[in-house]
């Protein structure tokens, strides 16, 4: 019972990550229609600048974290304006593989600036774990799940609330008729990789402390991530959440109870049981096609 | 100049998408070398009708039988090796590849050579080759394409395009022909000598459904009419006394009568 | 209004539809001869060793261009096959004892039931659902041949891998190892170019255009698209024997993601729907690292970079798009 509750817990705060990777897929498929498989490598962009900033220059938590989300983020804008808008014929191979190209160079360039060692740097706070029935909650998590909490709430609020995310919305569900009643597509776009980049550079940033970061970390967790919105349906922000929350508690309890070695296997196989059983994931809902 | 034999027997037939019940209880009969006439406005779940007839998505409830057996539950291709073939609304070309090997494609289920077959090369699929290649110049031919068999199909204009998907249909031999609104987007000329091509194919023997809502069109060429409006059968018969009837003429016509009372109600 | 067109030197080229059989004839035999000529003219090993890869990459291209430059599916998991092809012979013949010329068709035959088991039911996947359906097999595959140790040597690979021999004939010089491979490459060509050519190319093609109006005319697109999945699943794993008994030594890393993401680049910058593309961007992609090399730390910078605008510029690939640039100079200066 108490090793169970330990390997939920676990499972919960890789899963918080896991889901705010997966809304950033999800944000970008919806306003784009991509897959931005360079993603990952803008949370190792995030983890490393964060390690970067408070532990290298000894910067105060609150700016460093805000610091590198707004650099992620410009980054991100940066990549759409010069990579991905001059694309003429948006074809879905073309875009793979421009996006795999990106994720290379951007490893590269990690390496440049970093090295190839790993680092990581202490907790947001020094707080010891809280004992819940025996199985401990790292400080840290909780720190995630707050942070992956009120990052979705904002989001959320965003959508609904604010002209611009309605404006977002609009987009995604048909572009032409966004851009025919006057909303500016092309800023959306912008915005999208914006956001989706910096929620990738939070998830980054976020588990700094617990992980060793280094230039190479990006590919396995984009692709998680990536799994994780596949499982809740491409597009859904609900849905990527939650895909990502299952997918982090399947894995920790798929390395508790069978093997640590398979821990990496275990969205890989749910990912293919999804797909084959609800190709349209789990909350999606399934494209007609007609003639 | 028809003779009695059943082609197609559609029985009581529904499809809905949702909400939307685009068609509802339809039965209806289609003679074996004739041209039947199907007409409605739109919306009416005409090209919903050719999808089911052609097995793109099963029918709720009811039967369609052809050539005396029943057809539900057969997959796309099949039915095409069945002897059904057809035309689509919005032209369903393959856009690379070439006007001839379109066709050529077309004739899949009349030909047989599998994958082990063409990297053997033997001379019976050699052969094969040669006379899918000669009829599908004749099928050119016939449609008046022949000089443009090496073009990509997605360069040609439209109406030859439209031409071309005719060709195709042609070239998998079929017994019965569906045509959704073969005459869309071709002008008063072209329009008459599709007219008589569809003729000339129905006296080679095929039967035709045709969607089409260019009228003087399909009252000219077809031995029976079938009016849809809304998902529901309203009217069947020769064209002359569907031309006539009440409830078809209130389908088209519905609205502006309506329109047209109304103003001369205000008038008076 | 609408003249007949003149082909294109690609299309001549490629011969997509005149069956000019003749034409081909000699293309084959200049592409034999150049291949005997290099052979004997080579000497250093490194040369032929990059030949040799160029060679297998080439295999693999040309493999995943079947499907997904002609049938239009595209995979992210193509390397799994090129793994199970290079670890069914490394475990037969090292473990097992197994003669290569029998390891062969087994490490054929077990790529190919595999892909006939994952095709089923990924194959009914579409655009970035199928991408992601084979990306998570590739990886499944590169996660049981890290974590199976005890059969597979595990993470830090599969040594022992015995040469090619059949019976007194073995073939271990650089020199013939290049002869095998190309002779293999020159096979496929021919085979797919006259798939390609016939009935069930001209099916692919059309599932490309359009999987429903394929269906509509008759095309079994189900079993065709599957067809296409195991016949390509049996090149990769052709490639992957002949890179196992090249080298001796086999680990899960080459087999894995980027593996995968290299074929799929090889098979798009070379252009798609190209035979003799995927010769060329295999070329160029086994070449390329070498080059960059000497960019020592910046060599990923470089390699993404080039990647990226290659794909921005000429989404058609290098070879079309050069040709397009190069027709679209000659309208000009034309006027
Ligand atoms: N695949 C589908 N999914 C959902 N609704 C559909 C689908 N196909 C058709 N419909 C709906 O069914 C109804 C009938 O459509 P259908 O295309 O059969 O009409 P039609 O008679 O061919 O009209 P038109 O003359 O405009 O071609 C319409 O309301 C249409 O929106
Ligand atoms: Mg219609």
């Amino acid at each position: 019972m108490q090793e169970i509750l330990q390997y939920f817990f676990s499972g919960v705060t890789n899963g918080a990550i896991y889901a705010v990777i997966a809304v950033g897929f999800s944000m970008l498929y919806n306003s784009t229609e991509l897959i931005n498989f360079a993603h990952g490598e803008f949370v190792m962009l995030g983890a490393l600048c964060m390690i970067s900033l408070s532990a290298g220059f000894e910067m105060h938590l609150v700016p460093a974290f805000l610091i590198t989300m707004a650099a992620v983020g410009a980054a991100g804008m940066l990549f759409e304006r010069l990579a991905i808008r001059p694309v003429r014929h948006p074809q879905h191979v073309v875009l793979i593989i421009i996006t795999v190209g990106a994720s290379i160079f951007l490893r590269g360039i990690g390496m440049l600036i970093w090295g190839k060692d790993s680092y990581t740097m202490p907790p947001f706070s020094a707080h010891s774990p809280v004992d819940v029935a025996g199985a401990k909650l790292l400080a840290q998590s909780v720190w995630i799940l707050v942070i992956v909490m009120t990052l979705t709430a904002g989001l959320h609020l965003f959508y609904r609330r604010s002209l611009t995310g309605k404006a977002m919305t609009a987009c995604a569900v048909n572009k032409k008729a966004a851009w025919i009643v006057g909303i500016p597509t092309k800023w959306m776009v912008l915005l999208a990789f914006g956001l989706a980049t910096a929620m990738g550079a939070v998830a980054g940033a976020s588990i700094a402390p617990i992980t060793m970061s280094s230039y190479g970390m990006g590919t396995i967790l984009g692709l998680k991530g990536f799994c994780a919105a596949m499982l809740g349906g491409l597009g859904s922000l609900w849905g990527a959440i939650l895909g990502g929350f299952l997918l982090g508690i399947l894995e920790a309890m798929g390395v508790g109870f069978v093997s640590s070695g398979l821990k990496d296997a275990t969205a890989f196989v749910l990912l293919l049981a999804v797909l084959y059983v609800r190709p349209q994931g789990i909350v999606g809902s399934r494209k007609v096609q007609r003639f | 100049m028809t003779d009695n034999r059943i082609l197609l027997e559609i029985k009581n037939v529904d499809k809905a998408f949702g909400g939307i019940r685009a068609l509802r209880d339809i039965s209806f009969c289609l003679q074996d070398r004739s041209i039947t006439g199907l007409i409605g406005p739109n919306g009416a779940g005409k090209t919903t009708l050719f999808n089911l007839i052609t097995g793109i998505f099963p029918a709720d409830n009811g039967e369609i039988r052809f050539n005396g057996r029943s057809v539900n539950g057969f997959r796309v291709h099949e039915l095409v090796g069945l002897g059904i073939a057809r035309t689509f609304q919005n032209v369903e070309l393959f856009e690379s590849m070439t006007a001839l090997e379109n066709i050529m494609v077309g004739m899949h289920t009349r030909t047989g050579c599998g994958m082990i077959g063409s990297i053997l090369r033997l001379p019976n699929i050699i052969n094969e080759e040669r006379r899918a290649r000669t009829k599908a110049i004749d099928l050119l031919k016939f449609v008046g394409l022949e000089k443009y068999a090496h073009q990509k199909s997605g360069d040609l204009p439209f109406g030859w395009q439209r031409l071309l998907e005719l060709a195709r249909a042609l070239a998998a031999e079929p017994e019965l022909l569906l045509l959704d609104e073969p005459a869309a987007g071709l002008n008063m000329s072209e329009t008459r000598e599709l007219g008589g091509l569809i003729r000339q194919i129905r006296d080679q023997g095929v039967s035709i459904l045709l969607v089409e809502h260019d009228m003087n069109l399909t009252m000219s060429i077809s031995d029976k009419i079938v009016v849809l409006d809304q998902g529901s059968k309203i009217a069947e018969g020769p064209p002359r006394a569907v031309q006539s009837d009440e409830a078809v003429m209130a389908a088209y016509l519905g609205k502006a009568k309506k329109q047209e009372q109304h103003a001369s109600h205000t008038k008076s | 209004m609408c003249a007949p067109r003149e082909l294109s030197v690609l299309e001549k080229f490629n011969g997509s539809d005149s069956m000019d059989s003749r034409y081909r004839k000699i293309v084959y035999i200049v592409f034999a001869v150049a291949v005997v000529c290099i052979g004997l003219a080579v000497k250093n090993a490194y040369y032929l060793q990059m030949l040799i890869f160029i060679g297998l990459n080439t295999l693999l291209a040309l493999s995943l261009n079947m499907l997904m430059g002609y049938a239009g599916q595209i995979s992210l998991g193509h390397a799994a096959f090129y793994g199970i092809g290079a670890y069914m012979t490394a475990v037969l013949t090292a473990s097992y004892h197994v003669p290569p010329l029998l390891a062969l068709p087994a490490a054929i035959g077990a790529a190919m039931v595999v892909a006939w088991i994952v095709g089923v039911p990924t194959l009914r996947l579409t655009g970035y659902y199928l991408g992601m359906g084979t990306l998570g097999f590739g990886m499944i595959v590169h996660i049981v041949l890290r974590e199976w140790s005890s059969v597979t040597g595990g993470a830090s690979g599969f040594v022992g891998i015995p040469p090619l021999a059949a019976g007194p004939l073995v073939i271990d010089s650089e020199q013939h190892y290049f002869f095998l491979v190309w002779a293999m490459v020159l096979l496929c060509i021919i085979m797919c170019t006259r798939i390609i050519d016939s009935r069930v190319g001209r099916a692919l093609r059309a599932i490309h255009d359009g999987e429903m109006a394929a269906a509509a005319v008759g095309v079994n697109t189900k079993k065709l698209k599957l067809q296409v999945f195991i016949l390509s699943a049996g090149m990769a794993a052709l490639a992957g024997f002949l890179y196992a008994h090249l080298i001796y030594f086999v680990s899960p890393g080459t087999f894995g993601f980027l593996a995968s993401i290299r074929i799929v680049t090889m098979v798009v910058i070379g252009g798609m729907a190209s035979i003799w593309g995927s010769l060329f961007g295999a070329s160029l992609l086994t070449l390329l690292p070498e080059w960059l090399h000497a960019f020592s730390e910046f060599e990923m910078v470089v390699y993404g970079l080039i990647l990226m605008t290659v794909m921005i510029f000429l989404p058609r690939g290098l070879t079309r798009g050069v040709l397009d640039l190069f027709e679209r100079w000659r309208k000009t200066n034309d006027r």
